[in-house]
């Protein structure tokens, strides 16, 4: 068993596109659950749209890539706009049963043949990201030092990717230390109370509604600039295991998304290769090692359910601000 | 699926004689001079093909070749031949036959890879280091009758009804545990997968199928005694919030479907008699007996279940705890040993509706109760949620419109008109057809 080489292809999802795009859309689903008391269970939903947009905004409509990247985040708030005004007023579940449905059409209708000629349905998009990289400024060739070794195209990605997410991490930040950010954390521990005060409540849920979304969206954005889009990657399981990262981290804190998307991406990445290793060395009681692959998963529920009952404040998280009050 | 009224089995032995036949005819062809229809001929690596019907060239039927950066259509040529240039080797193409393209009353048969007839026309093919790769359709006749559109709609509804039916059956369940616990279990989509993958392994050991289904009941049964006393039973004493208890569930609806998935793998499996006859009744209209004995089997349980939350005192007082917890523990209901109950029962309707899934689907899989799990929510939202009949009505409407839709809009869309409706029930009615307005919060 290769166990430093394990280590080290493990080493390279530290800063992998997708470890920036998960904290992406964890950061946004702090706002929505964390600060706003939101049970949005269709991030996948924002983060397709994201990424489609940007796809379909380059293939079908002809725009330069940063126009198109934000056509993905104007669907983004559209679809929140969509979403919010019937269901802001309901109750919590109800809102994580409409959101997670509505993800569900979305990629239903990315997947289905009817369109296609632009969504690709099953076979996705790619071949979109040409003039992106063009405009990368860094000359042909590799860059770095082992495990954090890529190609210029690469680092491109992760260089845009860092920035997008420092910004919008930044911009949180702000937001929940300001006097909107305790109001919405208001709106989270008692409604009525806020709307007392005379705060329109269903304003404040929708702003947070569309923020949180076009983070999500920003995510999405990122998984399509370093790889194709497929509808097969906006499946609910993802928003779940974005859920998992958020609620390891610590849902009602700016910094526990990203890193509980640093310590998901990194755990998945290390037991992804070290179940199948083991499992070829004959260690896991007659396990194939494409048995031995699907393990990371069950530790991921398993993780999810240990963290919710025993932590529910998340590492970083304060345990005053518990985020599940009702 | 049901445009098709050819029968698995016998398609499979069709499939064996046609592939001789096809594999003689293109030694034969081989002879002759290649005029096939080309596209991209400058690229060094070739996929081709030709189409016919028993020994009969096919032209002008269009054919899409996709891949690796390849999106090329090509029209087969008089003798039913086409090929496609492609720039890598090594790698998979996906092959699509245009059916609309083909003579009246012509289909492309089913073939091996897949039991979706709607994808038979497409086929996923590998180019080996040889970078010569060929494709044959196996086209049959009389498959694509149009049936008349009465017949059509009287086969969606009764479809529709079956499929309603067995919904029905697992959102029952999760509407009581909604009722009696307040829980949105996402875990329910799993206890359905239970029943359908207990039977396959019985019958696999080489139970008779009844056996496999009696053992199923019981087992599922057991599992749902076992996550409440393993987990629902210890939060409830803990006074995990509803919130946190609807994240569990995901955590363990992840965990078990994966493990299903360790055991029983990525793949789709059938249970004994999934291929049955269909029994043609009116017009054009058929049924298997697996369908008619789905359907009363659903509605006998469904009587029976009503009858025990009606008339029996421990359904007198789950209705009760659904009412208002608090008044029944007071007035001396054993709460926790009722949603104990509540957890058995809702397991064993939802193993028992796996089951009847894995017909209707046909197939089974790891994740096969996830496919219906917003269907579920679905149901229950629209009649209202912790209310038993509310779920009976809403899955019957589900059923029915998922089935029906695809009249009007293409299958691939058919959940979509379901969960629309799901988010403009809750604008105009968030309470459901039967629930009552002070449950909304």
């Amino acid at each position: 068993m290769d166990i430093l080489g394990i280590l080290n292809s493990t080493a390279g999802f530290v800063l992998a596109p997708v470890t920036i795009a998960y904290a992406l859309a964890a950061l946004g689903l702090a706002v929505h659950f964390g600060f706003a008391g939101l049970l949005n269970m269709g991030m996948a939903g924002f983060m397709a749209l994201g990424a489609y947009g940007y796809a379909m905004g380059i293939l079908s409509f002809g725009l330069p890539w940063y126009l198109a990247a934000l056509v993905g985040l104007g669907a983004a708030v559209v679809f929140a706009l969509i979403l919010g005004i019937p269901t802001l007023r309901l109750r919590g579940d109800y809102l994580a049963i409409v959101t997670i449905a509505a993800a569900e059409i979305l990629r239903l209708l990315f997947l289905t043949k009817t369109f296609d000629e632009y969504t690709g349905s099953a076979d996705g998009l790619f071949g979109y990201n040409g003039e992106f990289q063009e405009a990368n400024p860094i000359a042909d060739g590799t860059y770095g030092f082992p495990p954090f070794e890529d190609t210029a195209a690469t680092w491109w990605v992760r260089i845009v990717g860092l920035l997008i997410l420092a910004i919008a991490t930044f911009a949180v930040w702000r937001l929940v230390n300001s006097p909107w950010g305790r109001v919405l954390k208001g709106i989270r521990e008692d409604e009525d109370a806020i709307r007392s005060l005379g705060k329109n409540v269903f304003t404040y849920k929708m702003q947070a509604l569309i923020i949180g979304g076009v983070l999500g969206a920003m995510g999405g954005l990122v998984l399509a600039m370093s790889s194709n889009v497929n509808q097969g990657q906006y499946v609910t399981s993802l928003t779940f295991f974005i859920w998992t990262a958020l609620l390891l981290g610590g849902a009602a804190t700016v910094f526990g998304p990203l890193v509980g998307s640093l310590i998901f991406w990194v755990l998945q990445a290390f037991l992804g290769l070290l179940f199948p290793a083991m499992a070829e060395a004959g260690l896991l009681l007659g396990l194939t090692s494409i048995q031995a692959a699907q393990i990371k998963y069950i530790i991921v529920g398993v993780a999810l359910v240990l963290i919710v009952v025993f932590r529910p404040q998340g590492i970083f998280g304060n345990k005053k601000e518990l985020t599940f009050v009702r | 699926m049901e445009n098709t009224t050819v029968k698995r089995g016998r398609a499979a032995r069709l499939l064996a004689a046609l592939a001789t036949t096809a594999l003689s005819l293109g030694v034969l062809l081989m002879a002759g001079p290649a005029t096939a229809d080309t596209v991209n001929d400058e690229m060094p690596y070739k996929v081709s093909g030709n189409v016919q019907k028993s020994g009969e060239p096919l032209a002008g039927v269009s054919i899409n070749v996709n891949g690796n950066g390849i999106d090329a259509d090509v029209v087969t040529d008089a003798e039913g031949k086409w090929k496609v240039g492609v720039s890598e080797r090594n790698t998979t193409y996906t092959v699509t036959l245009d059916e609309t393209t083909l003579p009246e009353g012509v289909i492309v048969k089913d073939n091996p890879e897949t039991t979706d007839v709607v994808e038979a026309a497409v086929m996923e093919v590998e180019m080996g280091p040889g970078g010569r790769v060929t494709m044959n359709y196996f086209i049959g006749k009389g498959e694509r009758v149009v049936a008349p559109y009465i017949d059509q709609v009287v086969q969606r509804l009764i479809s529709g009804v079956n499929f309603g039916l067995m919904l029905a059956l697992a959102a029952i369940g999760m509407s009581l545990i909604y009722g009696t616990t307040g829980i949105s279990n996402f875990a329910h989509a799993e206890m359905v997968t239970f029943g359908a993958i207990v039977t396959f392994v019985m019958s696999g050991m080489g139970a008779p199928i009844w056996l496999a289904i009696i053992a199923a009941i019981v087992a599922s049964a057991l599992f749902g005694w076992g996550l409440d006393s393993a987990i629902w039973a210890p939060l409830r004493r803990r006074n995990t919030g509803l919130v946190q208890l609807m994240i569990v569930s995901i955590g363990l609806s992840l965990a078990v479907r994966y493990t299903f998935q360790l055991f029983i793998g990525g793949g789709t499996e059938q249970l004994p008699g999934a291929d049955a006859p269909k029994i043609p009744l009116f017009g054009t209209v058929a049924l298997s007996w697996i369908d008619m004995a789905s359907m009363a089997i659903s509605v006998i349980l469904i009587a029976a279940f009503a009858w025990w939350l009606m008339f029996t005192r421990m359904g007198k007082a789950t209705r009760a705890i659904s009412d208002n917890p608090g008044l029944a523990a007071a007035s001396g209901i054993n709460v926790d040993s009722v949603v104990r109950v509540v957890w058995i029962v809702g397991a064993t309707l939802a193993g028992f509706s796996g089951i009847l899934w894995a017909y209707f689907r046909p197939g089974i899989r790891w994740d096969m109760g996830g496919q219906i799990l917003l269907l579920m929510f679905a149901a229950t939202t629209l009649g209202g949620l912790g209310t038993a009949w509310g779920a009976l009505v809403g899955s019957l409407i589900v059923g029915v419109l998922v089935e029906a839709s695809s009249l009007f809009i293409p299958s691939d869309l058919k959940y979509v008109g379901a969960l629309v409706v799901l988010i403009v029930i809750l604008l105009f009615r968030p309470q459901g057809i039967l629930g009552r307005k002070e449950r909304i919060g």
